[in-house]
C-alpha cells in the first residue's frame, strides 16, 4: 500500500460521510446573522474575505509596479500615478493584509480552540475590531478612489506634511482606525490566553501557535499606540501646522522616523510570529513529531517580540544618528536575529527521525524555511552598519523585505490555510492543483526577488519610477517572475473556491493531527466544545494521539 | 530551436550591456565588497546547510522509508550549537559592519570640502572658489572629498554606488560624507529617498578626474566670486556687519577666528562652533546666545536661502583674523557712501 503509505491523510468513507448536521457555518442563517455574530469563527471567516479583498487589490497594484519597470523608461503611467501606485501597495499589503493575515483569520479561529475555551474573551470587542478594520479599510479605498495617496507606506515627513496634495490625512485616519483594531485583537488574544485556558492546559502544553500568537498580541498592544500618535501628529501637521516634525518651527524631521519605526520595526514581527506559529504545527504534523526543543521555540518567540522593540534606529543608520545609538542599535539588531536562527534549526531538526509526508501545507513550510533563511540573512547585511549605506533605500532592501513577508509570511500563511481548510470548512482541497500552486509560488517569488537583490548591489534605488538602462535585464526577469507568481496566488483563490461546494469530506481529523481543533467535529459547532476538555498530555503528543484512536477503534468496533 | 540572428544580436547586445556587478571606484568600494563577500559567503553556507538539512532528512525520513516517528524532546547541546554559533558570526558582522561604518562616516582632517543642496527635484554642488553645478559633481580623484550636504525641502538621500556611498540629505540639518574616487570616469548619482513626483528624475553624474582636468575644469568653470566672497556680500546686505564689528564695544561677538574653536553660552555650556552652530545662530539665534552678550539679535528664518547660508558659513569661516572683518567694514561703509549700481543678485 504504498500510496496511503506516502500520505497521513485519512478521509472518512466518502459514499457515506456528510457534513455535520450542525455547525458554527449553519448554526444561523441570514447576512445578519454573520454581521452581528460573536462567534470567533465566524469573524476569522469575515477577516478571510476581507483581507482576500485587499490583497488582490493590494497585488493590482504590485502589478502594475512590475508592468511599468518592464522598461527603464517612465512610459506607462505618469511618475504621480506611479508613486500612488507604490504608496497603495504598501498601505494595502503592510496594514490591511500582513498585519491581520494570520492573527485574525487563522487566530481568531482557532486559538480559542486550542486552547479549549468556547470563545475570545470579549467576543463583542472581536466583533467590533472587524468593523474598524472596515472602516479603516474604507478610508483607505476612499484616499484611493479620491485620487489616491503618494506618500509611500512610510508617510515620511516633511513630504506627507509639507509638499504632497494628495489625501495623506484620509490614508493616515485609515490606518489609525485600523491600528485600533489590530490593539482590540491582540488585547483580545492576551486575556483570552491568560485567562480561559481549559483545565490542565499550562502554559508548556499550549501549542506554539498559541505562543507566537502571544507574542505578537504584546507586541500590537504595545506598539500600535505609538502608531496611533504619530499619524495623529502627521494629521495635526499638515492641517493646522504644529510644528513637531517642522524644523523651521523648531520640530525635527527625525523625530518623525524614530516614532513611525518604533511601531513599525516591531510590526514587522507582528506580521512574521503568527506565521511562525503556523510553520510550527505544519512541520510537527506533517513529520508526526513534537516540534524540536519546544521550549527554546517558545521562548524565542518571546524573545524576539522584547528585542523587537528596541531595533528601531536600524531604519535611520544613515540619517545622522549619533554613532554610537547606531552601534547601540546595530548590535540589538544582530542579537534578535539569533531567535530567528534558532527556530529555523529547530524546524529542520523536527524532521529529524520523523516520518514525512508532503502534502500541500508542508511543502508551503519548506518553503517558507528556505525563503525565511534567505530572508533573515540579508537582514544581517542590512543589520550591519557599513553595508546598510551602500544597500539602504534600494532593491536590495525591497527584496529583503519582501523575502520576509511574502517569501516568509505569505508562505506561512498560506501553509496554514491549507492546513486549516478541512477544519474550517470541512471539506478538502484538491491536492495535486494545490501542490502545483505551492511549486509556482515558490518558483515565482524567487525570479522576481532574487534579481532585486543584485539590482540593490548595483544600486537601484527602490521608489523610482525610471531606472538606467543597464538595469533592465534584471527587472525584466523580475516581471516575469512577478507574472508566475500571480498564477500561483490567483491558482488557491480559484480551487479553493470550488472545494466548498466540492472538496471531499474532511472528517475530524484528515491530518491525524494532536491539536485540540482536530479532536472536534470540522466544521466545529458554533459552542466549540460539548463538555469543557480536560487537558493530560502535552502538545504534540502523537502517542497519545495514537492511543487515543486505538480506544476510538476498540469502543466503535 | 531557430532564433533569428537579428534578435539573437539584439539579445546578446542587451546582455553585455546589463550591469551585474558595479564598479569599485572609490577607495571605500573594496572594503565594502569585502564585507559583502564575507556575508554572502555565510548566507550561502547557511543556506546550503538548512537546505541540506531540510532535504536530507525529508528523504532519509520519509514515511515511506520510516514509517514511525522517534519522539526526540530537544538536545541542550545541538540547540546551544545553533545559538553560539550565528550569534558569533553575527558579532563579527557587527563588529566589522561598524568599523566599515566609521570608516565611510568619519573624514579625513585634509579633506577637501563641496557643499550639496538638495531640492525637488535637483542637486546643487557649490565648490568653495563659487563654481555651482546642478545634477553633476566634479571632482578629483587620488584626494579625499567631504560632502556638506542639507535639504532646502524634504529628505533626499546622496547616493553613489560605485563608490559605495550614501548619505541622508536633511532639512534643517548638515550632514556629511566622503570618499576618495579612484578611477576617472563618470558615476550614477542618484536620490535614493523618495521625495516626491520626480524622485527619479533626482539623478546625476559624478565625474571623477584627474587633479590636472579637475584644476582646468575649476577655472572653466568659475562664477568668479568665491563662496566666502558672496557670504561677504550678504554679510553687509542683512546688516549683520552692523553689531558684529569686531570692536571692543559691539554688542555681538567677534566673529574673527571663531570657526572652529569652543565657546561658552549664556547657560553656561560650552559648544564647538561648526557649520551647523553658525547656521542654528542665524535661523534662531536665541536658542544658543553666547556667554555674555543680550539675546537680540533678529532671526532670519525664512530670509536666507539654504545656499545663502552656506555662502556665510564660508565666509564666517574665513574670517582668520580681525584684519579681513574689518576690511568687510570698511568696504561696506564706502558702498553706503555710494549708490548702488544695481541690485545684487539673490543668492
Amino acid at each position: 500500500m504504498s500510496a496511503t503509505n506516502s500520505t497521513i491523510v485519512s478521509l472518512p468513507d466518502q459514499s457515506t460521510a456528510s457534513l455535520p448536521k450542525r455547525s458554527y457555518i449553519n448554526n444561523e442563517s441570514g447576512l445578519l446573522s454573520w454581521l452581528l455574530t460573536g462567534d470567533h469563527k465566524r469573524i476569522a471567516i469575515l477577516y478571510l474575505i476581507s483581507i482576500t479583498f485587499f490583497f488582490f487589490i493590494g497585488g493590482a497594484f504590485a502589478g502594475l509596479i512590475r508592468l511599468e519597470l518592464l522598461t527603464p523608461q517612465p512610459d506607462l503611467v505618469a511618475s504621480d500615478t506611479y508613486n500612488k501606485f507604490f504608496s497603495m501597495h504598501g498601505i494595502i499589503m503592510v496594514f490591511l493584509f500582513l498585519v491581520p493575515s494570520v492573527p485574525a483569520t487563522l487566530g481568531n479561529f482557532l486559538m480559542p480552540i486550542m486552547i479549549g475555551a468556547k470563545d475570545l474573551a470579549f467576543p463583542k470587542v472581536n466583533l467590533l475590531s472587524w468593523y474598524l478594520y472596515w472602516i479603516g479599510g474604507l478610508f483607505t479605498l476612499a484616499a484611493l478612489v479620491l485620487g489616491g495617496v503618494d506618500t509611500g507606506w512610510t508617510f515620511t515627513t516633511p513630504l506627507s506634511t509639507h509638499y504632497l496634495n494628495t489625501h495623506v490625512v484620509t490614508a493616515a485616519l485609515g490606518i489609525f482606525i485600523i491600528g485600533f483594531s489590530s490593539i482590540f485583537t491582540g488585547l483580545n488574544f492576551i486575556v483570552t490566553i491568560h485567562r480561559m485556558r481549559a483545565p490542565g492546559m499550562t502554559w508548556f502544553r499550549l501549542p506554539l501557535f498559541v505562543w507566537s500568537h502571544y507574542a505578537a498580541s504584546l507586541l500590537m498592544v504595545l506598539g500600535t499606540p505609538v502608531l496611533a500618535i504619530t499619524l495623529v501628529l502627521v494629521a495635526l501637521e499638515r492641517t493646522i501646522g504644529i510644528g513637531v516634525f517642522d524644523p523651521t518651527k523648531g520640530g525635527d524631521p527625525l523625530l518623525f522616523q524614530h516614532l513611525f519605526w518604533f511601531y513599525s520595526h516591531p510590526a514587522v514581527y507582528i506580521m512574521i510570529l503568527p506565521g511562525m506559529g503556523v510553520i510550527s504545527e505544519v512541520i510537527s504534523t506533517f513529520s508526526r513529531k513534537r516540534v524540536f526543543g519546544y521550549t527554546a521555540v517558545a521562548f524565542s518567540s518571546v524573545a524576539i517580540a522584547l528585542f523587537g522593540f528596541f531595533v528601531w534606529a536600524h531604519h535611520m543608520f544613515i540619517m545622522g544618528v549619533s554613532n554610537y545609538s547606531a552601534l547601540v542599535f546595530s548590535l540589538l539588531t544582530m542579537l534578535v536575529a539569533v531567535p530567528s536562527a534558532i527556530k529555523i534549526f529547530n524546524w529542520a531538526f523536527t524532521l529529524q527521525k520523523g516520518s514525512i509526508t508532503f502534502e500541500t501545507p508542508m511543502l508551503y513550510a519548506f518553503g517558507f524555511m528556505g525563503l525565511f533563511t534567505i530572508g533573515g540573512m540579508t537582514g544581517v547585511f542590512l543589520g550591519a552598519l557599513g553595508m546598510d549605506i551602500h544597500l539602504t533605500e534600494t532593491y536590495f532592501i525591497v527584496a529583503h523585505f519582501h523575502f520576509v513577508m511574502v517569501g516568509g509570511m505569505l508562505m506561512a500563511f498560506l501553509s496554514g490555510v491549507h492546513y486549516w481548510w478541512p477544519k474550517m470548512t470541512g471539506r478538502m482541497y484538491p491536492e495535486s492543483l494545490s501542490k502545483l500552486a505551492a511549486v509556482t509560488t515558490f518558483i515565482g517569488f524567487n525570479l522576481t526577488f532574487l534579481p532585486q537583490f543584485i539590482l540593490g548591489y548595483l544600486g537601484m534605488p527602490r521608489r523610482y519610477h525610471a531606472y538606467p538602462p543597464e538595469f533592465q535585464v534584471l527587472n525584466v526577469l523580475s516581471t516575469a517572475g512577478a507574472t508566475v507568481l500571480g498564477v500561483g496566488y490567483m491558482l488557491p483563490l480559484l480551487y479553493l473556491g470550488w472545494s466548498l461546494k466540492y472538496g471531499a469530506i474532511a472528517g475530524n481529523n484528515p491530518w491525524q493531527a494532536t491539536g485540540l481543533e482536530w479532536q472536534i467535529q470540522s466544521p466545529p459547532l458554533t459552542e466549540n466544545f460539548l463538555e469543557v476538555p480536560v487537558i493530560d498530555y502535552e502538545a504534540y503528543d502523537y502517542e497519545w494521539l495514537a492511543k487515543k484512536m486505538d480506544q476510538e477503534v476498540t469502543t466503535v468496533g | 530551436m531557430h532564433i533569428s540572428p537579428v534578435l539573437w544580436q539584439f539579445l546578446v547586445k542587451w546582455l553585455n550591456a546589463s550591469a551585474l556587478f558595479p564598479r569599485e571606484a572609490s577607495t571605500i568600494a573594496p572594503y565594502s565588497d569585502a564585507l559583502y563577500f564575507f556575508l554572502l559567503l555565510i548566507t550561502i553556507i547557511g543556506l546550503t546547510l538548512v537546505g541540506a538539512l531540510i532535504f536530507g532528512f525529508a528523504i532519509r525520513y520519509r514515511r515511506q522509508r520510516n514509517p514511525v516517528a522517534t519522539q526526540v524532546e530537544g538536545s541542550t547541546l545541538l540547540e546551544a550549537t545553533w545559538t553560539i554559533i550565528p550569534l558569533a558570526l553575527f558579532l563579527i558582522t557587527f563588529v566589522w559592519g561598524a568599523l566599515l561604518y566609521f570608516r565611510i562616516y568619519n573624514p579625513p582632517t585634509n579633506a577637501m570640502n563641496i557643499y550639496v543642496v538638495g531640492k525637488q527635484w535637483m542637486w546643487k554642488a557649490e565648490h568653495e572658489g563659487g563654481q555651482h553645478e546642478i545634477n553633476a559633481l566634479h571632482v578629483p580623484i587620488g584626494r579625499p572629498v567631504q560632502l556638506t550636504m542639507i535639504s532646502q525641502d524634504v529628505f533626499h538621500s546622496f547616493s553613489v554606488p560605485d563608490f559605495r556611498i550614501k548619505r541622508e540629505v536633511i532639512p534643517g540639518r548638515y550632514t556629511t560624507v566622503w570618499f576618495q574616487a579612484t578611477t576617472p570616469g563618470s558615476y550614477h548619482l542618484f536620490c535614493t529617498q523618495y521625495c516626491g513626483t520626480n524622485h527619479s528624475q533626482m539623478i546625476g553624474e559624478v565625474t571623477a578626474m584627474t587633479p590636472d582636468d579637475y584644476q582646468k575644469w575649476l577655472h572653466t568653470s568659475t562664477s568668479g566670486m568665491s563662496l566666502a566672497q558672496n557670504g561677504e556680500r550678504l554679510f553687509t546686505e542683512f546688516g549683520c556687519i552692523a553689531c558684529h564689528t569686531g570692536t571692543s564695544q559691539a554688542r555681538a561677538p567677534n566673529l574673527a577666528g571663531l570657526y572652529g574653536s569652543k565657546i561658552q553660552l549664556s547657560d553656561g555650556t560650552d559648544v564647538l562652533v561648526n557649520e551647523a552652530y553658525v547656521r542654528n545662530s542665524i535661523l534662531s539665534p536665541s536658542s544658543q546666545v553666547a556667554a555674555g552678550f543680550a539675546p537680540i539679535m533678529p532671526t532670519f528664518q525664512g530670509q536666507i536661502s539654504e545656499d545663502g547660508l552656506i555662502d556665510l558659513v564660508e565666509y564666517i569661516k574665513s574670517l582668520h583674523t580681525n584684519d579681513r572683518l574689518q576690511q568687510t567694514l570698511v568696504t561696506s561703509q564706502s558702498d553706503e557712501a555710494t549708490p548702488k549700481a544695481s541690485s545684487a543678485v539673490k543668492p
